[in-house]
């Protein structure tokens, strides 16, 4: 681990993040000092929740390449197995599963290579075809469409698409942005988890008007837009530290980081819905599952990765 | 010996279950350490229940529980005898009619004052398909009519890991403790009350069945 420093625009966010951290925890404190009720217990598991995750985030990204690949391979196991536990399956499936998962070390050992052009292909056209294969091959026809349709579904939310996340650290350093690609990962995950947050905040605070009352009652256009702007001015704030984005472009990132978040968002709502299900998970103690904290991100990681691909590598 | 135990529950099993299955528990309050001896009955499904049934525990209790297990399965020779009766921490009875009272050793182990996990279906049966009680609990009961019961009720394990599969597939599992239950002098009565409870802990969590 480099020596850490404040001129380090890395760990400058990374000491900005457990200020803004502290902040929220004094806040909550007094929140329920005046709570006799004691009705925001989920507020303060919720903060209590954030300084592990941070904590866990740091580490990874600070310590050295692979474990920062091991980290974001970790999220897309975890959140792959609570997929498969909260979806109906057959018992013929198992063998797929087993299988399913291996995908995993193999897409995060391209990313670690930085083999782009396979990992691009690998589960959208090498899995696709081979794991309703291996479908047929357990031989029970019945349900064969539901069980092909919800794992290849599952593997490209929770491995394909987070792992964009991990491959943003290929992107070197330039003159134009000495954080390379560890800036984009800060820069993307610190918007998308602080889009969530300021969304849910203004929504709170302000919020009216049901966007999508049918799928996910409690979001509204107040704290939609609310959030938006406060992520447009966050990624206006961090790009010049973190990304070699323009103003202008910054501004897009942010607009684009708020709107992904939504949509993946409402994705899983919907999801969870249709299950009926409130949470994925249990894991983080106030958010629920780990699938509950990365629906955001599964549409907000390719996206982003492509937008700075397109236009700066 | 109790240190072995605490490092291979501690370091080994509770990792691997947290990181591999994961255990989604309601009601884990109710499943706690008597004074005295205390049952705990649970549905079987998987080699792996008895070990998510010991991570269930606080570390510093896991010296005062012990499990019910085949004696023809854990104490094969003598390495996997001594890893069961110490690290483990079976009570081994015999399945095969070899001994004239094969619940002596339950008996013996409630008499120390142990909290006892047993599975009152048996073998395991079908993964995930509940058998019929079997009466082998009461008999502990009638004998020792003071002791309570603590039901648990565990999904997902036999998705996990089924008898008679040798392959591993991460799921996780759901696990619902009910209150404890009391022997009211009969044993067709008991046998009702445990199917009732588990009937409604399995309804509780609404698990997800195969198709």
């Amino acid at each position: 681990m480099p020596d850490f420093s404040i001129s380090n625009p890395i760990h400058a966010s990374i000491i900005a993040i457990f200020g803004l951290l502290l902040v929220s925890s004094i806040i909550v404190f007094f929140i329920r000092r005046k709570d006799e009720k004691d009705e925001h217990k989920e507020l303060a598991d919720r903060v209590k929740s954030w300084w592990f995750m941070i904590t866990i985030f740091s580490l990874a990204i600070l310590t050295s390449p692979v474990v920062s690949v091991i980290f974001f391979g970790l999220i897309s196991f975890l959140a792959f197995k609570e997929f498969i536990s909260i979806i109906p399956l057959r018992r013929a499936d198992r063998s797929v599963l087993f299988w399913a998962y291996l995908t995993i070390p193999l897409q995060y050992v391209l990313v670690y290579m930085g083999w782009y052009g396979l990992f691009i292909v690998f589960i959208p056209v090498w899995v696709f075809f081979l794991l309703p294969f291996r479908l047929i091959i357990s031989g029970q026809t019945d349900g064969f469409l539901k069980s092909v349709t919800a794992i290849s579904w599952g593997l490209m939310i929770t491995v394909f698409a987070i792992s964009h996340a991990a491959m943003l650290m290929k992107f070197p350093a330039t003159e134009a942005s000495i954080a390379g690609g560890v800036g984009l990962i800060m820069f993307m995950a610190i918007l998308n988890q602080g889009n969530d947050v300021a969304q849910y905040v203004w929504g709170k605070l302000f919020g009216k008007h049901k966007i999508l009352p049918k799928i996910s009652p409690k979001k509204t256009w107040e704290g939609f837009m609310g959030g938006a702007l406060t992520t447009m001015i966050g990624a206006a704030i961090l790009a010049p530290f973190l990304t070699p984005f323009s103003f202008i472009f910054s501004l897009l990132a942010g607009l684009m980081i708020a709107c992904a978040g939504f949509i993946g968002d409402v994705t899983f709502s919907a999801l969870k819905r249709d299950l009926k299900i409130k949470d994925a998970g249990s894991l983080i103690p106030g958010h629920g599952g780990i699938l509950d904290r990365i629906d955001s991100l599964s549409l907000t990681a390719p996206l982003f990765f492509h937008l700075v691909r397109f236009f700066y590598y | 010996m109790n240190v072995l135990r605490l490092i291979f529950y501690a370091l080994l099993v509770r990792p691997f279950l947290i990181v591999f299955l994961g255990l989604n528990t309601r009601n884990l309050d109710r499943l706690k350490i008597r004074d005295g001896a205390h049952l705990i009955a649970a549905n079987h499904n998987s080699h792996l229940d008895a070990m998510v049934l010991m991570s269930l525990f606080k570390l510093k209790d896991i010296h005062r529980v012990k499990l019910v297990a085949a004696k023809d399965y854990f104490c094969r020779n003598a390495l996997s005898t001594w890893f069961s009766l110490n690290i483990i921490g079976i009570v081994p009875i015999d399945r095969k009619g070899e001994s004239d009272d094969p619940l002596k050793p339950v008996m013996k182990a409630l008499e120390d004052g142990y909290t006892v996990v047993i599975f009152p279906e048996g073998s395991r049966g079908e993964p995930e398909k509940r058998q019929p009680l079997k009466y082998g609990i009461t008999k502990i009961l009638e004998a020792k009519p003071e002791i309570t019961i603590t039901p648990v009720f565990m999904h997902g394990l036999g998705k996990a890991l089924p008898r008679g599969e040798g392959l591993f597939v991460p799921f996780i599992c759901e696990i619902n403790v009910g209150e404890e239950l009391s022997w009211a002098g009969e044993r067709s009565q008991l046998i009702s009350s445990l199917e009732a409870v588990f009937d409604a802990l399995e309804q509780e969590m609404e698990p997800k069945e195969w198709l």
